[in-house]
């Protein structure tokens, strides 16, 4: 009655209920009406074509950062680096934005490579550090986070502007922006990155599961000393997840710089692209379609939550704690699988 | 300027950034001895900042001058209680550890704005009347330099942090619960073979991370934040987490590492107006903490060996 496979598709499903359930009973303590409350939320990302805009504006860094924490997390490394490198993504493609004046045929890719190699580049210093010196790839992620937040600073105080807090807008030839999608949904910033983000979706499942060096950055996730029995680089392959996970997370970046805001300005802090890049790998099951889905699912409560407030009153915090459960819950799956284990055998 | 004096003006800050770092250090090494990752204590440090501002912002009137040290014993025992959450999901529910972990973090900072929203109305506290001061210890800050450096102008917190990272090396190295807790994250078939309760162990040490990090966070919102927001606790629990690997998993190497981290703060802050760094653009002061961490782990420590069973949730019965 219920095959394994069935059973792995549920467990993100029923998760995901649990989760809203939850933020229900939560706005009942609250005194909020849960149903308004909901309602506002569903308006808010879907109730027209700007809303429905904004959120696909949203899915679009989160399916990259989420694609980003996924593939690293298949060759077995956790890359909490995503959000350093976001950061100099976003600086590399605003800063190929602003310095030329290309034709856009050239400018466009230009900018976009510069954003992932430049993302490579931040995952693949904690890649080597790990690959040859066996140094933890969190604790060397976490420092680069703040690596890159303040030298993107200091880029764009200092080096593309002349102590500015915000570099200019990008020439129109490096930009991801479109009239006609902005037209079509009243001016939203919806932009050609959704494409991007859908394609790089693409390559990591055809990577993954489709060649041969995909299949050794799995078995390396699996079982590295297995791996290096089977004659298999251990180090390379580590090194490579990291390179191409921190170009996933660059892309991210030039979503950010290339599309929604078309320049980059200095940060206090960090954008939590790349943390909430965790939530949707996790709930994604580190696979390209998952992530997809869940990019999708984590942009629609964060857009849809802005409309909470002024509808229904309820505080845009809430989507917060109903993320947070979801991912308690789909970690929880032993428990999940228990109870739809012991419902089976009911069933019988 | 003399030697002493840029001592002095390096070292009080450096402490002062420490403080929380250590706390919240600590906490990581029992639960991460105990074979449980704990990458939520970001969120632990959140739970502990929120509960520390809240109370001290409604109670200040009752407990008067004691009302920041009932503020951060308080947010000790939520922030404890709060990584049963963890505990839960880790141990009872064998969910993967960094994975519930990250769910910590998400969580407090989204319960933590929910009630401050709810609460206050708006996106942050107000400032606490009753923070945590700076005081000079009477007779031994006269000392001549070490008066200076180690006994005024430090936070009474800072002494009760130094204190409980040697009452830690002594309670993980020295007694029979931390020869249990030990066991218990480096082999805990083993360790439940000679009749030790490996879950009891395991939720014991969760929770005494959540409540140190509970101090640690409501310890930086008392005399670093003064409020609490979204921006009061951002990364001071990762950097924690990266002192206890710094540290080897060792009480005193996690005291060192958060002094280390402390101390570049504190450069990052006061170097401009010292001789030598004067002229170093602030740029370089402001990452240094975070390159000579990587390098550091790369050069001069080289493997940490984590505990054993790091990570894995122990089903009984499997071999």
């Amino acid at each position: 009655m219920f095959a394994n496979r069935t059973v792995n598709i549920l467990i993100p499903i029923i998760s995901v209920l649990l989760g809203l359930l939850s933020g229900a009973v939560i706005m009942l303590v609250f005194g909020y009406n849960p149903l308004k409350g909901y309602a506002a939320l569903w308006t808010g990302a879907f109730g027209d074509a700007y809303f429905l805009g904004e959120t696909l504006r949203q899915v679009t860094p989160y399916i990259l950062s989420g694609l980003a924490v996924a593939f690293a997390l298949r060759t077995g490394l956790l890359n909490i680096g995503v959000e350093g490198q976001v950061f100099v993504g976003w600086v590399a493609s605003v800063w190929v934005g602003v310095a030329f004046e290309l034709p856009m045929i050239i400018h466009l890719p230009l900018a976009v490579l510069a954003a992932a190699l430049a993302g490579a580049f931040w995952g693949f210093i904690p890649g080597i550090l790990k690959a040859k010196l066996g140094v933890h790839e969190v604790i060397v992620t976490i420092m680069m986070n703040y690596i890159a937040l303040y030298l993107s600073n200091e880029i764009v105080r200092n080096v593309i502007t002349d102590g500015k807090d915000r570099t200019d807008s990008i020439a129109p030839t490096a930009s991801l922006a479109s009239e006609w999608l902005a037209g079509m949904t009243y001016f939203s910033r919806l932009h050609w990155g959704l494409l991007i983000a859908l394609f790089m979706a693409l390559v990591m499942w055809f990577l993954l599961n489709k060649t041969t060096q995909g299949f050794e950055l799995r078995s390396v996730g699996f079982n590295q000393h297995a791996s290096n029995y089977a004659g298999m680089s251990v180090s390379k392959n580590i090194v490579l997840a990291m390179v191409i996970s921190g170009a996933f997370a660059g892309l991210a970046g030039a979503m950010e710089g290339l599309g929604t805001f078309g320049y980059m300005s200095v940060k206090s802090g960090f954008t939590n692209i790349g943390f909430d890049g965790i939530a949707v790998a996790l709930l994604g099951a580190n696979t390209a379609l998952g992530v997809v889905l869940a990019a999708f699912l984590f942009g629609t409560l964060k857009i849809g939550a802005l409309n909470m407030p002024t509808v229904a009153g309820v505080p845009t915090e809430l989507v917060e704690i109903v993320i947070a459960l979801i991912i308690i819950f789909v970690a929880s799956s032993y428990m999940i699988r228990w109870i739809i284990l012991r419902f089976k055998k009911e069933g019988k | 300027m003399e030697f002493i004096d840029i001592l002095a003006r390096i070292i009080p800050p450096a402490i002062f950034f420490a403080s929380p770092l250590i706390f919240t250090a600590l906490g990581g090494v029992f639960s991460e001895r105990s074979g449980i990752i704990n990458i939520g204590l970001e969120g632990l440090m959140v739970m502990g900042a929120f509960v520390g501002i809240v109370f001290n912002l409604t109670f200040h009137e009752v407990f008067g001058d004691a009302t920041p040290w009932v503020s951060i014993f308080v947010a000790m025992v939520v922030s404890a209680i709060f990584a049963l959450v963890h505990a839960v999901a880790s141990i009872t529910f064998r969910a993967d550890q960094v994975v519930s972990g990250v769910a910590i973090n998400f969580l407090a900072l989204g319960v933590g704005l929910f009630l401050t929203k709810q609460w206050y109305d708006k996106g942050q506290t107000d400032m606490v009347d009753r923070p945590f001061y700076t005081i000079d210890i009477p007779v031994l800050n006269k000392i001549p330099i070490l008066g200076d450096l180690f006994f005024s102008g430090w936070y009474l917190t800072s002494y009760l942090a130094i204190i409980l990272a040697f009452a830690a090396w002594f309670i993980i190295y020295k007694t029979p619960f931390g020869l249990r807790l030990r066991s218990v994250g480096e082999h805990p078939m083993a360790a439940d073979t000679n009749g030790i309760n490996v879950y009891a162990m395991r939720y014991v040490a969760v929770m005494i991370s959540g409540a140190l990090g509970g101090l640690g966070g409501s310890v930086y919102a008392l005399t670093i934040a003064l409020n609490f927001s979204h921006a009061t606790i951002v990364g001071q629990g990762f950097m924690s987490l990266a002192a206890v690997i710094f540290g080897k998993w060792h009480p005193l190497g996690a005291l060192g590492a958060a002094i280390f981290f402390g101390l570049a703060q504190s450069l990052s802050i006061v170097g401009s107006s010292l001789p030598l760094l004067e002229d170093v653009p602030q740029i370089f002061l402001l990452i240094a903490p975070y390159v000579l961490t990587i390098l550091a782990l790369a050069g001069f420590i080289g493997r940490a060996e984590a505990p054993k069973s790091l990570g894995e949730a122990y089903v009984k019965g499997n071999r």
